[in-house]
């Protein structure tokens, strides 16, 4: 029954001097990956024994079982989490299927949340809210459709829980559901089904975790290319239910890009296409209704995807501007041109800072890494020095060596003419590796009164200086007005690039001494803003999705009338609210 | 309703105002030369994209909007694309300020030995300054001064300078450019023109309102502008001119910069170097056009003693904060920012709300003389020719200085000296406008009397220009009283002390006079209750539920403030009479002034009418935007004329009702 899982090989593919220093922690872990919580942390990002502390000496460590000795497992108070509400002819039903279940209270909270800022902070609190009453492990399809209709005749309420990364809050239970709500998690569904080399598709469940997925396919010699920036944890079904988005989607496209055919058990039944047709005029795409559906309509079981053979060769590099304008004008040019490399970011001066203080040196990658946080957290964010005109932004191009090489040339030229000097591979590698570690980083801010996280956008070329300016600007005066005594981090960089518009991205701390409800504080900054991107013509999300967390602003996002379309699809495929997270609507 | 809570129990009393500091007392203890060559290093805003005069010329040029109106402009009348540009870098080249420091170095030498001459002194609040400069280095600044004199934006640049903030660029109508020298001088001290209209030549709007966000979103410079759009002749302030808050909220509301910080500075004269010559413009002498030769003509003047200016440098207000919760800026993210597009009802209503507001503010923030006051109890006095003993108007003077105080007037009564010397000096400084003669005062009406034959209408009018004059000194105070005026003549009205009654005649007075004084829009019920709490906290009036009562020794605060509105309610209502009475159905526009004053002159002889102040054409002028705002007269194009229809019957009723013969139409939202 249990799923043993070897991590030995977890990330040997990634050449980012931080994720190794993931890798380093966990080489050799066997364990029941039945319980995640056993080696993921329930309050917290990761691993449950990769974190940061600042030890007596003032230095930050990144503590790991088997590279420190320091272990540090906060463990959860059982009786602080509520007696499950357990739906008696259910669990009979579920017992005759021999699909496993547990109502035990580790397994229960580990389901209940995302990793939104208020949630984390909570737990670390040890406030627990309404959590699921039982967890279930379908292993397949079936399992899924068995369980679909065992909830619907004994009207219980189903949550699909896949990577549990979510920071929507759309893994929140309800706190209003008095029915029994069950999580049902994917991750039992793991497996590639078959790979189809001469269409290049893999049928894959959708339970499958990123990085799985990827190294699975690397052995027979091809990638998907959707590496979201959760990608450790992520699975390919919470991918299709937000309409996720990876780094590398200049070249193999956006999750609704890469999906050929979907498998959806919904309470009216299984929804899916008759056939693997590229594209198909056959009304409005019902694959359309799936992606996005942030679980209120069913789970989805199985997706084909579109696979690309590994690429020979692939280069960073990364580039200064003298300042952001300049940067966002350089994109903008690339993206006009169509030559923008596997992925092109730029971030903003205070950013790239953050990433220099990432940066390791040949003797001792790991100290210097660490010194560098050190540098970081205690100049830049409690001190806050004055920043300097610097910009950088980090192509990484993909491909045939000849190609690349070329490819790598027609970028640079077009950043020298926008004033852009190249700085080498290094730059650009740290770049990528910011992305992994930054919600480690958070839980270490945690621990010395910082409070943060990253929010995105997206929007059109002409507007994408005037939304980072003033959201920045929002960020900084709403702090002021709410009374946080130190400047806070406001920072941003541009992610994506699109013909017509790119996502942005912020990243936003501050130091919450003093404030008595920092989580509100954080929750009211974080909405102002959040209107003030919609107010300078940014979407609620480009990526993220709307859980609960954006839901008030989706009616004047999609209008009235996109509102009843939404709902009535719900009333149809769901009338009686069997997935009911309360997302989107 | 939001600003309700904020207007209806905040005591005026206790607005904190700054203290004041005078910057021509280091002018007259040190050199003048060193003072205008001195070093230079102003704040900037500290995202300034700095740019120089022809850059931004360039810029302006080739902006998306002013290309985009060009091909507009080329579809519609066929002309070609490069005759537009050359148009459009022809209303650049016209219309563009050229700010060198060496012209302000030359003003600020040139008009610290005028100013010295003239004033007594200039008082700025530095705690203003200050703030200012704060915003400058964070927002692009708008600074809207009130508009009383030709001198309010050399003074601003002159204050500006001497405190080392940055240099606004300034939007002057374009008959300053007429003045040859001058005109170029102006341009150099950071003067950019407008055309007075333009009417609908889109061409000139793209390019004008570029220039100016232009300015704006870079922060090159604070701009400058008059929300009034032009002088204030009867020292009111005028119903506020939208067009250029609009462009200057513009960048804002399209999220161009994160916020922008409007200041009001209000700009008051204890005597106004334009007094007699506005006076005359009421009668209809008209105004002589901008000379250089008529500018050194006035240097007589300089002998004269004007004199202190006080410069009230206000609150800088956030367009940010105005917007919150009033303006969805969503709407402008649908469409390319770069073309130009009507502003929605929101946006409108928003800006026109917007520019009240600060109108107010500036308002608020003016300082009264005593002579103000003075002014005030003259005018009313039984019979202007006879005059007011000196002892009763001191008796008055004091009376009234508290109650100005009471209801938040910015007073500036010296307390040091004694009452008598208070009132003897101000009549000294105005000692064109007041005589005293047998220990009485009166205003000196015979002063214009000329050689030669005159004959009564002329009489008529020479006398009604010391009337004018010192009614444009009582104007100065208006705005501290006009609502409970309005309330004290609406008790009166409606002889009645029911309260919704009170409050229907109250809704009819404020309506009719909405072109007359600053009333915001949609702001009726906060007025009557400013109103109401301000005559209550004095012990004018008791209130209750249902009831305003008089109080016993409310009578002579009630028939003050009454008497104040008096004049006004008699001007229309005999203008109201001629449009009756006289008015043929081929009254033009343009005829109009001229045949109502041929109308007034006429009865003022017969002795039928009052008060001379009736002659003002701004009142009649403002009568008339009214009765056409209410749809009693109406205008109709007549080949080249435009003619004023005059529905008599409603305008007859509107006489009666004024007259109180009638009672006031039911108001149509009354929440109380």
């Amino acid at each position: 029954m249990h799923v043993f899982r070897y991590y030995s090989t977890l990330v040997s593919s990634y050449i980012y001097p931080c994720v190794c220093v993931c890798v380093c922690v966990c080489v050799c872990v066997c364990f029941f990956f039945f319980h995640r919580q056993d080696i993921m942390k329930w309050n917290g990002w990761g691993y449950s024994d990769s974190r940061f502390l600042y030890n007596k000496k003032g230095q930050a460590e990144f503590t790991g079982k088997r590279l420190l000795k320091t272990t540090f497992i906060p463990i959860l108070n059982s009786t602080a989490v509520q007696v499950p509400t357990i739906n008696e002819a259910f669990v009979e039903e579920i017992k005759t299927t021999g699909i496993p279940f547990s109502s035990d209270a580790e397994d229960r909270v580990f389901r209940g949340h995302g990793h939104c800022l208020h949630e984390i902070f909570a737990l670390r609190e040890g406030k627990i809210g309404r959590v699921p009453d039982m967890v279930v492990w379908p292993s397949c399809h079936n399992d899924v459709v068995k369980i679909v209709e065992l909830a619907c005749k004994n009207n219980v309420c189903l949550i699909p829980f896949g990577g549990g990364t979510s920071v929507s809050s759309a893994l929140e239970c309800p706190p209003e559901e008095t029915r029994s709500i069950v999580s049902l998690d994917t991750s039992q569904m793991n497996r590639i089904l078959w790979i189809d080399e001469k269409n290049l598709t893999a049928h894959v469940e959708a339970g499958i975790v990123g990085q799985d997925l990827e190294r699975s396919l690397n052995e027979s010699g091809y990638c998907t290319g959707h590496e979201p920036d959760s990608m450790e944890f992520s699975s390919l079904g919470g991918w299709v239910a937000t309409r996720a988005s990876g780094m590398k989607k200049n070249i193999y496209g956006n999750i609704e890009d890469l999906v050929i055919h979907i498998k959806m058990v919904t309470p009216r039944g299984v929804i899916e296409k008759s056939c693997q047709g590229p594209r198909m005029s056959t009304g409005p795409d019902i694959h359309h209704f799936i992606l996005g559906s942030e679980g209120t309509l069913g789970v989805v079981t199985e997706v084909t995807m579109k696979i690309r053979p590994l690429p020979e060769y692939q280069k960073y590099g990364s580039v200064v501007f003298p300042n952001f304008e300049q940067g966002v004008a350089c994109l903008r040019e690339v993206a006009k041109r169509r030559c923008a490399p596997a992925s092109i970011r730029l971030m903003d001066n205070e950013q790239f800072k953050f990433g220099h203080a990432l940066k390791p040196q040949v003797s001792s990658i790991f100290t210097s890494f660490l010194d560098g946080l050190k540098t970081f957290y205690i100049t830049k964010v409690i001190q806050r020095l004055r920043p300097q005109p610097l910009v950088c932004g980090h192509p990484v191009v993909r491909g045939d060596r000849e190609k690349v090489l070329q490819h790598e040339k027609q970028v640079y030229d077009i950043a020298a003419k926008f004033g852009g000097l190249a700085a080498g591979e290094d730059n650009g590698q740290r770049g990528y590796m910011l992305t992994f570690v930054i919600a480690y980083l958070r839980d270490l801010g945690m621990d010395y009164y910082l409070i943060g996280e990253s929010f995105e956008t997206s929007v059109p070329w002409d507007r994408v200086l005037d939304v980072c300016r003033n959201v920045k600007a929002r960020i900084i005066r709403e702090c002021k007005d709410k009374g946080v005594q130190f400047p806070p981090l406001s920072t941003c960089r541009v992610t994506q690039t699109y013909d017509s518009g790119a996502c942005v991205y912020f990243y936003f701390a501050f130091n919450y001494r003093g404030l008595s409800d920092p989580v509100h504080v954080y929750e009211q900054v974080e909405h102002a803003a959040r209107e003030e991107i919609l107010a300078n013509g940014g979407s609620l999300s480009h990526h993220h999705g709307v859980g609960k967390l954006r839901k008030g602003w989706m009616r004047e996002t999609v209008s009235d009338v996109g509102m009843g379309m939404l709902k009535s699809v719900k009333e149809y495929v769901d009338p009686s609210n069997i997935f009911g997270n309360r997302n989107l609507l | 309703m939001e600003n309700k809570a904020a207007y209806s129990h905040r005591d005026p009393m206790l607005k904190k105002r700054d203290d004041f500091e005078d910057i021509l007392e280091e002018r007259r203890n040190s050199s003048d030369l060193r003072y205008a060559l001195r070093c230079y290093t102003p704040v900037l805003y500290k995202n300034l994209i700095p740019c120089d005069a022809s850059a931004l010329k360039t810029m302006v040029l080739q902006s998306d909007q002013v290309h985009y109106v060009i091909s507009q402009v080329s579809k519609e009348t066929g002309r070609t694309a490069e005759d537009l540009q050359e148009e459009a870098s022809g209303i650049v080249e016209e219309m563009a300020h050229r700010l060198q420091l060496s012209t302000v170095r030359f003003f600020a030498f040139a008009l610290s030995k005028v100013f010295k001459t003239l004033f007594k002194s200039i008082c700025v609040n530095e705690d203003g300054i200050q703030r200012l400069q704060q915003a400058i280095h964070e927002h692009p600044v708008v600074l809207l001064p009130s508009h009383r004199s030709y001198m309010d934006f050399l003074l601003m640049s002159l204050i500006l300078y001497t405190y080392d903030l940055a240099l606004p660029v300034i939007a002057a109508g374009m008959d300053f450019m007429g003045m040859k020298v001058v005109g170029e001088m102006l341009r150099m001290s950071g003067a950019f023109f407008l055309r007075r209209s333009f009417g609908g030549d889109k061409l000139y709007w793209a390019v004008f309102s570029e220039y100016v966000k232009t300015i704006l979103k870079n922060g090159l410079a604070p701009v400058e502008f008059f929300l009034e759009g032009t002088r204030s002749r009867t020292s009111k302030s005028l119903t506020p001119k939208l067009g250029l808050l609009n462009i200057a909220m513009d960048p804002f509301l399209k999220g161009e910069v994160f916020d922008i910080s409007l200041v009001p500075v209000s700009i008051s004269y204890e005597r106004i170097l334009e007094e007699t010559l506005y006076a005359r413009e009421m009668l209809g002498v008209p105004k002589p056009k901008e000379s250089t030769s008529g500018l050194f003509k006035a240097r007589k003047i300089l002998s004269e003693d004007y004199g202190s200016i006080h410069v009230y440098f206000g609150q800088p207000v956030s367009v940010r904060s105005l917007a919150e919760g009033r303006v969805n800026r969503c709407q402008f993210s649908l469409t390319p920012r770069h073309i130009p597009k009507r502003a929605s009802e929101d946006v409108q209503t928003f800006v026109n709300e917007a520019a009240y507001s600060l109108v107010r503010a500036q308002e608020e923030n003016m300082v009264l003389k005593p002579w103000v006051l003075l002014a005030s109890i003259l005018l009313q006095s039984e019979d202007l020719d006879r005059g007011i003993p000196l002892a009763e108007l001191t008796e008055q003077a004091l009376w009234l200085k508290d109650l100005c105080r009471q209801y938040g007037g910015f007073l500036h009564w010296p307390d040091q000296m004694t009452p008598s010397e208070v009132v003897s000096s101000s009549l000294t400084l105005h000692h064109g406008l007041v005589r005293v003669s047998e220990g009485k005062v009166h205003l000196a009406l015979n002063k214009e009397a000329q050689a030669g034959p005159v004959t009564p209408e002329e009489q008529v009018l020479s006398r009604a220009v010391p009337v004018i004059s010192c009614a444009s000194y009582r104007n100065q105070a208006l705005h501290v009283f006009v609502r409970p005026a309005l309330l004290a003549t609406a008790v009166h009205t409606a002889a009645t002390n029911n309260k919704q009654e009170v409050y229907n005649t109250f809704s009819f007075l404020r309506n009719l006079f909405a072109n007359e004084f600053i009333l915001c829009p949609n702001a009726t019920v906060q007025d009557f209750e400013e109103a109401c709490f301000l005559l209550e906290k004095t012990g004018v009036v008791q209130l209750n539920e249902q009831e305003i009562i008089v109080t016993h020794r409310g009578h002579r605060t009630m028939g003050f403030l009454s008497r104040m509105l008096l004049p006004f309610i008699q001007g229309y209502q005999v203008v109201c009479a001629f449009l009756c009475e006289e008015a043929s159905d081929v009254l033009t526009e343009k005829e109009f002034v001229p045949a109502v004053r041929t109308f007034l002159i006429k009865k003022l002889l017969a002795g039928t009418l009052r008060y001379p102040e009736v002659l003002s054409s701004d009142l009649q002028k403002n009568a008339l935007a009214a009765l056409l705002r209410l749809g009693a007269v109406r205008k109709v194009k007549r080949a080249e004329q435009t003619s004023l229809k005059v529905n008599k019957v409603t305008v007859n009723s509107l006489e009666d009702t004024l007259g109180g013969k009638l009672p006031t139409p039911r108001a149509a939202a009354a929440r109380l």
